[in-house]
């Protein structure tokens, strides 16, 4: 066992008390070099000294996105910005990106913990990796090529998009490996299907990694099912830099979040209270092996639990689960909590449902109004009118049974929704606040 | 004997999806025959009758639309008051189900023409035809 593999299996109390030392440095730097963090622990009466151990890291507030924002570009800069190597901003739905910034040995420990979430699945040199993420300013794509070469495979950087070509590199380079989005997943299959190839056989696919948007476990298995291929989640945030955060081991049972880099806290979203393991709430991170921009206690937005049981594999680093979906995610439907996620779960249940849906809000005489557009699979379609309408009931009464709204369904053409190369656009609120 | 074939097209209710299955069949040079909407609130079944269904079948599959290609019986009554009730006691009689059934006339011949979607289409012919009613076959649909 080489020293990398040994940071994943050592005992509890020494991952503590490395995330202590680490934790303790970070907040050095972060105080003495970032104005933010400064001022931050000035207004609470802090100094770093005062942290002394890992129970007392809540009594540092919370980072928000909004901080991250008002503080644009350089408020959390935690080394001076000649010594900085690389700026990614993260996908920001409104107003101005959050820009991170990477020293050197922050591309090296980002690009470490991806290629030991791969070796971790079984991807070793000799597999061929296509890395279908987006390059460019998103972490997604050069964090995870760095990560698969310093793993040896042979790295095709294809970037995401352009599917014919996509299909083209995966059949004439034998692509073994794939980081993509679970929508493009599925997308990527209607269209080899489409080009007469049979995604099962024709390609030497074996594993895939997803992640950058929520999806449920039956979408995952509709993936494996599609490639045969075995489907890993994983999760990251540009804000923690990028895609490496947690991974799946081969046990498919929750990721684990790599506990030497980030420490983990679960909150509830709506008072910050800390949550206990295996309660559902907000999964705060703070970063403790980054250099250029470090971020303390980081309210991410995203919803999961931590597994309170150890792992089948051993190793030390906790699982959280999949991500529910993000805590602003959230849909209120006449005071009904709804998840996005929930309803994909549902569909993909049905075998009358294809790969793509959408779900349509909108509010008609102050009541709001749910109306779910689903696609219907290409081979159910036999001109049976009846039998639609069937799988119209059907689909309405397992939403309403599990959901308590009852919505409208709207049934459609395969492919007729419009398709997606990057994060699916599954939502669509009409309503005026 | 080769059934007669029906054309159903998958149809959200929203305009031009008509016009566009049309086109498709013109441009093949295939003949419509007949054409019936069944519809729900939001989408619906285009059922059309063609001189050529495999063609037709083929065509529209291949502009990506979702397209079943399903045997009916096409049976010849006369356009005239009680025309189907005949048709409508046997089948009543031997207790044949009518999943789906539409009619057309057919002017120059003063004909209107009864088609049914049925489970069982062979054993359906047998007592139809043992009844002395007259089944259209794909020729005769053709040459309308
Ligand atoms: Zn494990």
């Amino acid at each position: 066992m080489n020293q990398n593999s040994n940071i994943e299996f050592i005992s509890r109390e020494s991952l503590e008390k490395l995330q202590l030392s680490r934790l303790k440095e970070t907040l050095r730097r972060v105080y003495s070099f970032s104005p933010f963090y400064k001022n931050l622990f000035k207004k609470e009466g802090l100094t770093p000294s005062k942290i002394k151990s890992l129970k007392d890291l809540p009594l540092i507030p919370f980072t928000t996105r909004k901080d991250l924002r008002e503080n644009f570009p350089y408020g959390l800069l935690s080394i001076p910005l000649n010594d900085v190597v690389r700026l990614h901003t993260s996908t920001g739905t409104t107003g101005k990106p959050k820009a991170v910034f990477f020293s050197r040995n922050d591309i090296n420990s980002s690009a470490e913990l991806i290629a030991r979430s791969m070796k971790m699945t079984g991807a070793e040199k000799g597999d061929v990796f296509q890395n279908m993420m987006g390059y460019g300013l998103f972490t997604g794509g050069l964090i995870s090529h760095y990560g698969a070469e310093r793993l040896g495979l042979l790295v095709i950087p294809a970037g995401a998009g352009n599917t014919e070509r996509q299909i083209e590199l995966m059949f004439d380079f034998k692509t073994t490996v794939v980081h993509i989005t679970p929508s493009y997943a599925l997308y990527l299959a209607d269209v080899m299907e489409e080009k007469g190839f049979n995604p099962k056989k024709d390609f030497n696919l074996r594993i895939l990694y997803l992640g950058a948007e929520p999806y449920s476990e039956k979408t995952r298995e509709k993936i494996e099912r599609i490639f045969t291929v075995d489907a890993y989640n994983s999760y990251g945030l540009s804000e923690m830099n990028g895609p490496g955060v947690a991974f799946e081991c081969k046990y498919k049972e929750g990721m684990h979040l790599w506990e030497d880099n980030f420490i983990m806290e679960i909150v509830d979203p709506s008072t910050g209270e800390p949550l206990k393991e295996g309660e559902e709430g907000e999964l705060v991170l703070t970063s403790i092996n980054k250099e250029a921009m470090p971020i303390i206690r980081y309210r991410t937005g995203d919803l999961t639990y931590i597994y309170p049981e150890k792992c089948n594999c051993s190793r030390v680093h906790r699982r959280i689960s999949r991500i529910k979906g993000r805590a602003d995610d959230m849909l209120i439907i006449r005071g009904v909590n709804v998840f996005p996620s929930e309803v994909e779960r549902i569909l993909m249940d049905l075998p009358e449902v294809g790969r793509n849906y959408q779900i349509v809000l909108d509010r008609k005489k102050d009541l709001d109004k749910m109306k779910v557009r689903v696609e219907i699979k290409r081979d159910f379609f036999d001109g049976s009118l009846d039998h639609l309408k069937k799988v119209e009931i059907k689909i309405k009464a397992k939403l309403k049974d599990e959901l308590m709204v009852t919505p409208e369904i709207e049934l459609l053409e395969p492919s007729s929704l419009p398709r997606t190369t990057g994060k699916a656009k599954r939502i669509i609120d009409k309503r005026e606040i | 004997m080769e059934e007669v074939e029906q054309i159903s097209v998958f149809s959200e209710n929203k305009p031009g999806k008509l016009k566009r299955v049309t086109e498709i069949l013109k441009e093949k040079g295939i003949n419509i025959r007949a054409i019936t909407i069944a519809s729900s609130n939001s989408y619906g079944i285009i059922k059309i009758l063609v001189n050529n269904p495999l063609k037709a079948y083929q065509a529209l599959k291949e502009k990506g639309l979702s397209v079943a290609l399903i045997p009916v019986l096409a049976v010849e009554i006369e356009d005239k008051p009680g025309g189907l009730s005949k048709i409508a006691e046997v089948l009543k009689e031997h207790n044949i189900n009518v999943e789906d059934a539409y009619g057309f006339v057919i002017q120059s011949h003063n004909k209107a023409v009864f088609i049914m979607k049925v489970e069982d289409i062979k054993k359906t012919r047998l007592i139809l035809e043992g009844e002395n009613i007259f089944l259209l076959t794909r020729r005769d649909l053709y040459e309308i």
